[in-house]
């Protein structure tokens, strides 16, 4: 049994009774205020009448953690891609499950949030075989694994393995993240973009979220630091800023050109946030977009790169949907390269670009994989960012593994390549149709119009909605597009989430919904959306 | 040209404040040795498998066939995985539609926050929700978050053990909280010390801060004490008085080398207080895949249970959770595994338990041999590691050491750990990163090299130790 050492307290209290006396003035928690008795009492007596002055200080009621007395910043923030209508969702799915029959349509299909495989896009095989005989490595002594797992698949689990200590996959890394895949990353990123990448730039996170989080907690310090982003934006940008307390500066896409990024208007929200005393830290670019789904031109790469400069923003380049393009006459540029091939060196531009697992062709959302590559910054900062990284010692080493495979895939020769290429044009010309064909439908119907989604995975409709329909909202006390992405749901079951869950000028109104439902599924989904849609129209027509 | 947004000089005040020496100095500069090919043996952090112990078969059996899921189609399977694997791949799969590639629910699978609650009720005899256990990528993330919602301002403070793990101070820095410290007895084995605490307190709020929280380790680390029964009930009653939500890392709760205090959670003592405490005291607990006897550190498997805390909160902790979308899936599948582990019957049983057993018994075995190994160490004195890892001895530095430290720009166990390194590779934490009394110094390190190394590791640490005392001892001045 612990002792707690009654006499050691009382010498204690006793001691800094004597210490207190001793120093005139200086108060001492455990020497009672000037107008108690100065003289002594005795100790036990004293440690009690501490102890009861303690407990009278704490607020009883109020409990500890309540709304009331939480970070107000966790208050602050928002993230609709799973925030009410989601909610809202789970709730009828569970009563469809219950009861078959109550609602008007047999599934919930969530066309909410850029979740592929939970849609039943399948994973590609060769990456799982790899990640899989790395998570039992034991399987590469025995003869039969041969059996089950192709060979190009088992040697590349060879040589990642050679690259972790002791073949230790469930050993905390590097907090960088294993190095030999960081060098193995930035040989793709070399080869992608023709300009040297270095695995030292490289920090692995458990999805390219965290890596953001990072990099906002690094700007932040105060409300006066403003991060400028696009609007309409995914919300983990505006979600982050808010949770470490910093100010959004929205520039706005042009949604007439195609959700157009100009730098003039990027030029007029920095003058004016700085007019207000704010100071501007970094420029946000989501390319392809997300939810807009353009894709920059290299031009207008070109332009985004020199007002950086100029204006001495750090440009965070997020660019998980590389791989997500379906036009012919668009392709990506990596802001690096962009870069580089402007004759900016490695300290001329702090650049931040960040990729992921979850999107591409792979799809690989569970795995929480990801990287920020980074260049353009002092060792000192490079130390605090490394500092921070280690606090949370090292990101999952499964989703390590997979980043270093999407950045350095099967090639032409190997044993898996062509079914690898099949797995990987079947995916990517699929989400081409869908986009296609989702963006025609939306655009047949009345009161909506809908830029082309040149990339990424999302469509942003616009509803133009007659008066009587925003008039309903505002009784119910919704927002408009809100009002109607309920409406929605309780109809067809299909869950999309409300443009003001994005950002959108004010007084438009969209909504963002994935491409990523079963090809086959398509045309039942738009059918039940055009039939919903044009009663609602009727509805509400003016 | 005026400032740039990410000059040294612009950072946010509170990530240079941050310390984590568990990968700091010592770490960088063993690092650099390794790499002119020095030998380094690693015990400055919690990390089994990096030091050759082997993952347990079943749960990398299990996890191997979710990630490839056409190997349960094809005839060949059950040559290389046991059926119970397969069955239990199944069982996970069932569970996540879409498969591990798919976001899950931000607050984990469902299935397998029912098999950790399942676990808690098997655990403490008292049911447990699984709406309240969130899984993360590793207990760190999940204390980050509880803390980042409990700290509004540089007013809001959190009791913290001394010595701690630097996680605490680091996540309180990164916040812009403060840390208020309590003192663990060094001579009552690292026990508390109630007076110490209130004086903590008290101390903190005459200085304006409210104190919001009270964090314990139990096991603890570095320390390694254990808790008893009687230890917990007079914490949680403090908290009770005191309104401080108690937040329990009990990530070490399957390491236990002594008999005399087995774990008991603090959820249990709780519960057993009964009313009005239990209904009143609120309680976060913390536990990973990291630890134990599983050592799964590079998955990033955790959860935290939250207890009496009011459905708004949980509704925000939901919020915050789900902008970082959900935690990876194979790391909940280990989750699943270790809180739902092979029965006796299963096939795959008894290689488990033995393999379970075998890790248990000789870190019971390395505790002991470390602590008396550091014992026998002139001016070294060494608390018995009760659980958890780690091994934190007393060095009495001589005042010319302290004073070669100080020419040195070090502190002093800093001084004598890159000593300790430079002349047998190992690799330890300074005391100063975890927190120690003025003028008392210790190191961390853990008890993790593989047993058959101890002798030779345990004496190479001797040999430098007594002679570092014997030169800094030497004769007094004239």
């Amino acid at each position: 049994m612990r002792r707690f050492a009654a006499d050691r307290a009382r010498r204690a209290v006793a001691a800094s009774l004597r210490a207190a006396a001793s120093r005139s003035g200086a108060p001492s928690p455990l020497v009672p205020a000037p107008r108690h008795p100065a003289h002594p009492v005795g100790a036990a007596a004293m440690a009690a009448a501490a102890m009861a002055r303690a407990m009278s200080t704490a607020t009883k009621g109020a409990p500890a953690v309540s709304l009331d007395t939480i970070n107000p910043k966790v208050l602050k923030c928002e993230y609709a891609v799973r925030g009410e209508i989601v909610t809202h969702a789970q709730n009828l799915q569970q009563e469809l499950q219950k009861n078959p029959e109550s609602l008007p349509f047999d599934e919930i299909l969530y066309c909410n949030i850029g979740n592929p495989q939970s849609l039943g896009q399948q994973p590609v095989t060769y990456f799982r075989e790899v990640l899989s005989l790395c998570d039992h490595p034991a399987l590469l002594d025995k003869s039969e694994t041969h059996a089950l797992y192709s060979s190009d698949a088992i040697e590349r689990a060879w040589q990642i393995l050679e690259k972790i200590p002791g073949r230790a996959t469930g050993a905390y890394s590097h907090s960088q993240g294993i190095k030999g895949l960081r060098d193995e990353i930035a040989a793709g990123i070399a080869a992608r973009d023709g300009f040297h990448a270095s695995g030292d730039n490289i920090f692995l996170t458990d999805g390219a979220s965290p890596a953001v989080h990072m990099m906002m907690q690094l700007l932040i310090s105060s409300e006066k630091d403003g991060i400028l982003c696009p609007i309409p934006q995914y919300p983990l940008y505006s979600a982050s800023i808010a949770l470490h307390g910093g100010s959004l500066v929205p520039y706005f896409l042009d949604e007439e050109t195609g959700w157009g990024l100009e730098v003039d208007e990027l030029k007029k929200q920095l003058e004016e946030a700085r007019s207000k005393g704010i100071t501007v830290r970094a420029l946000v670019v989501i390319n392809p977009g997300n939810p807009t789904g353009q894709v920059l031109s290299e031009e207008n790469q070109k332009k985004i790169v020199e007002f950086c400069k100029n204006e001495g923003l750090v440009l965070l380049a997020d660019e998980v949907y590389q791989e997500n393009i379906y036009v012919e006459d668009k392709q990506f540029h990596s802001f690096k390269k962009v870069a580089r091939s402007l004759g900016y060196t490695d300290d001329d531009l702090p650049l931040v670009s960040f990729q992921s697992v979850s999107k591409g062709y792979y799809g690989e959302c569970g795995k929480r994989g990801g990287y920020m590559e980074i260049t353009g910054f002092s060792p000192e900062v490079r130390e605090q960012i490394y500092k921070v990284a280690s606090v949370n010692l090292c990101s999952n080493v499964s989703g390590q593994i997979l980043a270093s495979l999407v950045m350095n895939p099967p090639k032409a020769g190997d044993e898996s390549f062509e079914s690898f290429m099949v797995e990987k044009d079947g995916i990517l010309s699929s989400l081409a149709r869908r986009a296609k064909a989702l963006e025609e439908a939306f655009n047949s119907l009345e009161g909506i119009t809908c830029n082309k989604a040149e990339g990424a995975m999302y469509l942003f409709p616009r509803l133009h909605l007659p008066q009587k329909a925003i008039g309903a909202a505002q009784a119910a006390g919704t927002a408009p597009d809100a009002y109607y992405a309920k409406r929605l749901l309780e109809a067809t079951g299909i869950v999309v989430v409300p443009g003001s869950g994005f950002g959108q000028v004010p007084g438009t109104w969209h909504f963002r919904c994935t491409i990523l439902p079963q090809e086959d599924k398509i045309p039942a989904i738009i059918s039940r959306f055009k039939e919903f849609h044009e009663k609602f129209m009727d509805e509400y027509r003016d | 040209m005026a400032r740039k947004p990410l000059d040294y000089e612009e950072l946010n005040e509170n990530v240079k404040k941050v310390q984590y020496a568990v990968r700091g100095e010592l770490y960088l500069r063993a690092s650099e040795l390794q790499k002119e090919g020095k030998k380094i043996i690693f015990t400055n952090v919690g990390n089994p498998h990096a030091l050759g112990q082997k993952p347990l078969t079943f749960p990398r059996q299990v996890v191997a066939l979710c990630q490839a899921p056409f190997l349960l189609d094809d005839p060949n399977v059950g040559l290389i995985f046991p059926a119970d694997a397969i069955a239990r791949a199944k069982h996970y799969l069932a569970m996540a539609p879409g498969g591990l590639g798919a976001y899950s629910d931000s607050r984990g699978i469902p299935g397998i926050r029912k098999e950790v609650a399942d676990f808690i009720q098997r655990r403490d005899g008292y049911p447990s929700d699984p709406e309240l256990i969130y899984l993360t990528d590793g207990a760190s993330k999940g204390i980050m978050q509880i803390l980042n919602t409990i700290i509004r301002n540089e007013r809001d403070g959190i009791l913290v053990p001394v010595p701690q793990y630097p996680l605490y101070s680091a996540t309180i820095s990164l916040f812009g909280g403060s840390l208020v410290p309590y003192y663990l007895e060094e001579e009552a084995n690292w026990g508390l010390d109630f007076v110490n605490i209130r004086q903590s307190v008290a101390e903190a709020r005459s200085k304006g801060i409210t104190v919001r929280a009270m964090v314990i380790i139990n096991p603890g680390n570095p320390t390694g004490q254990c808790l008893s029964e009687a230890n917990i009930k007079e914490l949680l009653q403090f908290c009770y008085h005191e309104n401080l939500v108690l937040l329990a890392d009990e990530v070490y709760q399957q390491n236990i080398y002594q008999d005399e205090r087995p774990f008991i959670s603090a959820r249990k003592v709780l519960f057993d207080i009964g009313l009005p405490l239990s209904r009143e005291v609120q309680l976060v607990s913390f536990h990973t895949v990291s630890k134990g006897y599983w050592g799964e550190c590079g998955q990033r498997g955790g959860y935290f249970e939250m207890t009496n805390l009011p459905p708004k909160t949980v509704d925000e902790m939901y919020k915050v959770a789900s902008i970082q979308l959900s935690p990876n899936v194979p790391g909940q599948i280990f989750m699943g595994v270790m809180v739902n582990p092979p029965k006796p019957g299963d096939i795959s049983y008894l290689k488990f338990a033995t393999e379970s057993k075998s890790i248990l018994e000789s870190l019971r075995r390395r505790a002991r041999m470390m602590t008396d190994g550091f014992n026998s160490c002139r001016n070294v004195t060494c608390n018995f590691t009760e659980g958890a890892m780690y091994s934190f001895p007393q060095i009495q530095l001589p005042p010319r050491a302290i004073e070669a430290a100080k020419r040195a720009g070090k502190a002093p166990d800093v001084f004598y750990c890159l000593k300790l390194l430079e002349a047998t590779g190992i690799s330890t934490v300074p005391g100063s990163g975890f927190g120690q009394k003025e003028g008392v110094f210790h190191l961390r390190t853990t008890i993790l090299p593989a047993e058959e190394d101890f002798p030779a590791i345990l004496s190479s640490f001797k040999n430098f130790n007594d002679s570092f005392m014997r030169e800094y001892e030497g004769y007094s001045r004239m």
